[in-house]
Order: C-alpha cells, then sequence, then structure tokens
C-alpha cells in the first residue's frame, strides 16, 4: 500500500533517451562525420582520419559530458532552491552566484582595461576567467553564508542573495559604462556561455566538483522532504534547519559555481528543469525527484547544445539563447497543458 | 483510569516562558506547573495572546524556555537531540503547509522521519505504523488525494495520523479545531480521546472551546495573565477558575450547564 515502484520505467525510459542524447550530441557539428566512424571511436577504436579522431576525442566528447554535468547540476541547483525557499521562482541563482562570477569576471575583463595594460595577457586566457568567475561567485556566496547564519527567516535569505544580485549586476554596468567597446565585446561573449572551451583537465576538476554538490545533495534528501511542510514540522521530525540550509546552499554553489565558472551563466535550465520533472513524474519526493532532475537536466542540455551547433553548418548560435528559446516554451505547453502546476 | 497505573510522561516545573530578546526578555507567562500522564487528553485553554501557543512551542523545544524546567520521562528536554526529541513528540501546527501537492500518503509517510535511515527507507515497522495510524484515524479513502483536494476537517485529520504516525509518546495540537464547524470540532476532539485513551498517549491540545473540553478532557491547564492553573474540569470548575477567565462585561461562565453564557 505504502511503496510502490511506477518509477521504475519512467527512469529506464530517462536513460535511454540520455544514451541518445549523448550520441547524437556527439554525431553532429559543424564537420560531418559518418556516423559509423563516430561510433568506433566512442568504443574506442582508431579511424582514418585523424583530424575526425581529434575533433570526437578532444572537442567533441569533452562538449557532451560538459553539457551532461552542467545541465545536471544546474537542474540540482535548481531544484535545491526551489524546495529550501519553498518558492517555484527560485532557480540556482537566486543567491547571487551567478552574479558574482558576472562580476569577477567583468573586473577581470573590463576592470582590468580601466586600470592599464599589466594584466593584458593574462586577462583572455580561460584560466583567468575561470579563477576570476570562482572568486567572484565564491566572495557572493561567503557573504550569504554569514548573513544565513545570522538570520533565522530563510524568506529573508531568498530576499538578501537577490540584493546582494542588484549590486552586482549595477556594478557590473557601471563598469560597462566606462570600458572600450572590445572589453565589454568579449565580456558580453563571456555571458552568452559556451560549453566548448573545457579541456580534460579542465573536465576532470569540473566533474569533482559536481561529484562533490552531487554528493552533499544526496545526504540532504531526507531533510528536502521534510522541508515540504515547512521550517517548523521538519525541524518536529528531527531536522537540524540550520545545519540542512547550510549544506544546502554549499551543494547549490558547489554545482551552479562550477558550471558559472567553466561554461558561462547559464539561464533557464536550472528554473526550468525542476517544474518540468515535477510536471512529467507528478510528485514532490525528492529521491524521485532528485535523480530525475539529474537526468532530464543533462538531457536537456545536450539537445540544447545539439540545436546550438546548427549541425552541417559552420555557424553556432550563443547556448545561453538556445536554452531559453527551447526550454521556455516546453514548460509554458506543461503548464497549460496540465493547467495546474504541480509545486 | 486507575491511578496505580498511570506512567508519568511529561513533567513542567516553575517554568517561565517567553521570547528572549537581547536587553530583556519578554515574559509571556510564568510559574507553570504541571505533570501529565500516558493515556491522558490535556487541553490548554484561556484568552487570545495569553501563551497557549507559546507554552506548546516551548514544551517542543520549538523555542527556548526562560526559566524552569520541562522534562520528558524524566530526562531534561535540554539533554535530547533534536532527533530523539522527535521520537518523543509529535506536532500538529496551525501553519499553512507551503506545498499542497503532496498526496496524503506521502504526507503521513513523512510522520516517521526520525525513526528511519539516513535516505528515509522504510522498514516493515515504518509501514505497519503508518497503516496503523491510517485505519485508526479511518482515512483509507483519502490515500491517494492531494492535500489540495481536501477539506479543513479533513485535512486536519491527515495531519493528525502523521503525528501518530511517528509514534510518539507525546502528540501536542495547536489550535486543531479552528476553521472548523461545531460538527466537525466535536469529531475532532472525539478522535483525540480515542487516541489518548486507546492508544495511551500524552494528547496536548489548546483550543477556544472550552464547553466541549470541559465535557472530554481529563485534564485541563487554564492559562490567565496572573496565573495558570491545572486540573480536572470538575475541579477546576469547583474552583471557579473559569470564572474570570474573561473580562466580566459580556459573558459569565455557568457552572450550572458548565458552559459561557451571555450576560441579561
Amino acid at each position: 500500500m505504502i511503496t510502490s515502484n511506477r518509477y521504475h520505467l519512467p527512469f529506464l525510459g530517462l536513460l535511454l533517451l540520455l544514451v541518445v542524447c549523448v550520441i547524437v550530441n556527439i554525431g553532429l557539428g559543424s564537420v560531418k562525420i559518418p556516423f559509423r566512424d563516430v561510433m568506433t571511436v566512442l568504443w574506442g577504436g582508431e579511424i582514418e582520419k585523424e583530424t575526425w579522431q581529434y575533433i570526437i576525442q578532444n572537442y567533441r566528447i569533452p562538449k557532451a559530458i560538459t553539457a551532461l554535468l552542467v545541465g545536471a547540476g544546474l537542474g540540482v541547483s535548481g531544484l535545491l532552491m526551489q524546495t529550501l525557499f519553498r518558492n517555484p521562482l527560485a532557480g540556482p541563482f537566486v543567491l547571487g552566484i551567478s552574479s558574482g562570477a558576472s562580476l569577477g569576471v567583468a573586473l577581470l575583463i573590463m576592470g582590468s582595461g580601466l586600470l592599464g595594460g599589466i594584466l593584458t595577457s593574462a586577462i583572455t586566457s580561460h584560466y583567468g576567467i575561470v579563477i576570476a568567475a570562482t572568486l567572484g561567485s565564491f566572495l557572493v556566496l561567503l557573504l550569504v553564508v554569514v548573513v544565513a547564519d545570522r538570520v533565522r527567516d530563510t524568506m529573508a535569505i531568498l530576499i538578501i542573495g537577490l540584493m546582494f544580485g542588484s549590486i552586482t549586476t549595477a556594478i557590473v554596468s557601471v563598469l560597462a559604462f566606462f570600458s572600450s567597446s572590445e572589453r565589454l565585446q568579449q565580456y558580453i561573449f563571456w555571458s552568452f556561455g559556451s560549453l566548448g572551451d573545457l579541456s580534460w583537465g579542465d573536465l576532470g576538476i569540473f566533474a569533482a566538483v559536481v561529484f562533490l554538490g552531487i554528493l552533499l545533495t544526496l545526504f540532504s534528501l531526507k531533510a528536502l522532504n521534510a522541508l515540504l511542510l515547512g521550517e517548523n514540522y521538519a525541524q518536529s521530525l528531527g531536522v537540524n534547519i540550520k545545519k540542512n540550509r547550510l549544506s544546502i546552499i554549499l551543494a547549490t554553489s558547489l554545482l551552479a559555481g562550477s558550471a558559472t565558472a567553466f561554461v558561462g551563466p547559464i539561464a533557464f535550465i536550472g528554473l526550468a528543469i525542476p517544474h518540468l520533472t515535477r510536471q512529467l513524474l507528478n510528485t514532490n519526493n525528492h529521491t524521485v525527484l532528485f535523480p530525475a532532475v539529474v537526468l532530464f537536466g543533462a538531457i536537456l542540455m545536450l539537445i540544447c547544445d545539439t540545436i546550438a551547433q546548427l549541425p552541417a553548418s559552420q555557424l553556432s548560435l550563443p547556448i545561453n539563447a538556445v536554452t531559453s528559446i527551447i526550454g521556455a516554451p516546453v514548460v509554458i505547453w506543461l503548464l497549460v497543458k496540465k493547467r495546474k502546476m504541480v509545486f | 483510569m486507575n491511578s496505580a497505573k498511570k506512567h508519568k510522561v511529561l513533567e513542567v516545573q516553575q517554568l517561565s516562558i517567553g521570547y528572549e530578546k537581547r536587553s530583556t526578555p519578554l515574559l509571556i507567562s510564568k510559574d507553570i506547573d504541571f505533570s501529565a500522564h500516558k493515556g491522558e487528553l490535556l487541553a490548554v485553554v484561556g484568552g487570545n495572546g495569553v501563551g497557549k501557543s507559546t507554552l506548546l512551542r516551548t514544551l517542543a523545544k520549538v523555542q527556548p524556555l526562560l526559566q524552569g524546567r520541562i522534562a520528558i520521562e524524566g530526562r531534561d528536554i535540554q539533554d535530547l537531540n533534536l532527533r530523539q526529541l522527535a521520537q518523543k513528540i509529535s506536532l500538529v501546527l496551525t501553519e499553512i503547509l507551503p506545498t499542497k501537492n503532496l498526496t496524503v500518503k506521502e504526507l503521513i509517510v513523512l510522520g516517521r522521519q526520525p525513526h528511519t535511515n539516513w535516505i528515509g527507507t522504510l522498514s516493515e515497522e515504518d509501514i505497519a505504523k503508518v497503516e496503523h495510524a491510517i485505519h485508526q484515524v479511518e482515512i483509507v479513502d483519502l490515500l491517494d488525494k492531494r492535500c489540495y483536494e481536501l477539506s479543513d476537517g479533513q485535512l486536519q485529520r491527515v495531519m493528525i495520523t502523521r503525528a501518530l504516525a511517528q509514534d510518539t509518546d507525546i502528540i501536542i495540537l495547536d489550535e486543531p479545531t479552528t476553521h472548523l464547524d461545531i460538527y466537525h470540532k466535536a469529531k475532532i476532539l472525539k478522535l483525540l480521546k480515542d487516541i489518548a485513551h486507546r492508544s495511551n498517549k500524552l494528547v496536548i491540545f489548546s483550543s477556544h472551546e472550552i464547553d466541549i473540553a470541559i465535557q472530554l478532557c481529563d485534564n485541563m491547564l487554564v492559562m490567565q495573565e496572573s496565573k495558570t492553573v491545572h486540573g480536572s474540569p470538575k475541579e477546576l470548575i469547583k474552583s471557579k477558575s473559569f470564572d474570570h477567565l474573561f473580562p466580566e462585561d459580556l459573558i459569565l461562565f455557568d457552572s450550572n450547564t458548565e458552559s459561557f453564557k451571555m450576560k441579561s
């Protein structure tokens, strides 16, 4: 009567879909590579054309894994924030993590230009940007955690996070106002997001951080379910609110912060994936939602990336725009079709 | 009930309740003394703002006490951690659920959290306890409904089932009968009496239904700004504890009918 296995089938389907999405994502791109050759490389074989082998091994596979990690990480952090704040509008960036990262990168790209060309070579480097984004989001996060420790009311943390976001956004616009058009363009390109810039080495670091965030989430699942009843009930069920709140915030910042640092601020995924999952599975149980969100996030991100590549053409679209263009209509359609929001 | 079989489960001594402010604590009520037993239905009554909810929240350690001692089975609640406390006391609060999309079943199962492992896996014992609670409150027909589909009375019974599934010696309910019509008020209170006597639990609830509480409860705690008195309804009527509970310009307690009457 109490337990049921009615989720086995959807999970099997999602897993299959994920595998298909990974293969399609790797198979398509600006260079047309025959499907047979793609599969050969994926199974660890060698193919005649070395350039194709190089493209698949060092560009397409890392990019697919990046998309997978970003989608899963942002999806989970969105779920965490929505439950912690019991607010369907919350996403991974409500605590100001992405604006913190933006501020870091803006300071690096535009601020250093204002100060003079001492760091010019460092700015353009990929690592400079990753480090700046990490520092930026880490500082904002540190402020939020310090505040969270002092404030009893969780909703106050939400507002404070939004305020931090406003402040950093304002500073970024001031910087933009005074910087040259090339610098501005460079910053804007970063804000479009890019999944293709990660080497295998970067990917290792990224995967480790995401794994840590997922692990923290795993240990918060029980508390998350209790939080569905509100904080007082959760506490009466033996949940230590402050401790769990901190680990939830930490998990979110690891997941969303690392994604932002490596691929830029990816909009929408974190907000939409949890809604999509709840609508389709019609449950609020986090032990079901969490793995489903991981799978859905990875799948949607892979699909968006495949589309952003504009297969068989030399062009590609900014990933940050594609996620919204593809994702938003899906969520709207689901809400209209079901007529009732599951939250 | 045979007094020799009584099992004292809650003891409150010289308790002061209120809110800790930085400089001076805001005292709401003081000198609260009583003890309560398993299998007892205890009502906390008093006017608005006299501290009924504060007392219940303090008993459940949702907020700290200012002075005095609260002991559960002889152990000071300060020495119990949250999980241990959650195995002793379950709560039914007045607050609205943030998500009403849970099914009744999911909601009741959450009551087992203090007993389950780190990820909340249900053992056979957990499932048995949940099913027992569901049958005792007779809500089998509601199980697959979602909370937004329930009436206020049904939701209240579901919340009580959840507390029952938590399987604690003490169940504390904050105004469980607000928003209900008189029939459903009686139904909830009858259910609470049933739970206290049949399942041998201590059930403490705050209420404005003094008339019904006098008829149903084993003991009552009458809170006033000046003092708090504890006793059986009969003792309290005899000692005229209800007579000065409210300002006497509009209503008066009539000890013959054991209820409040409009002043004529």
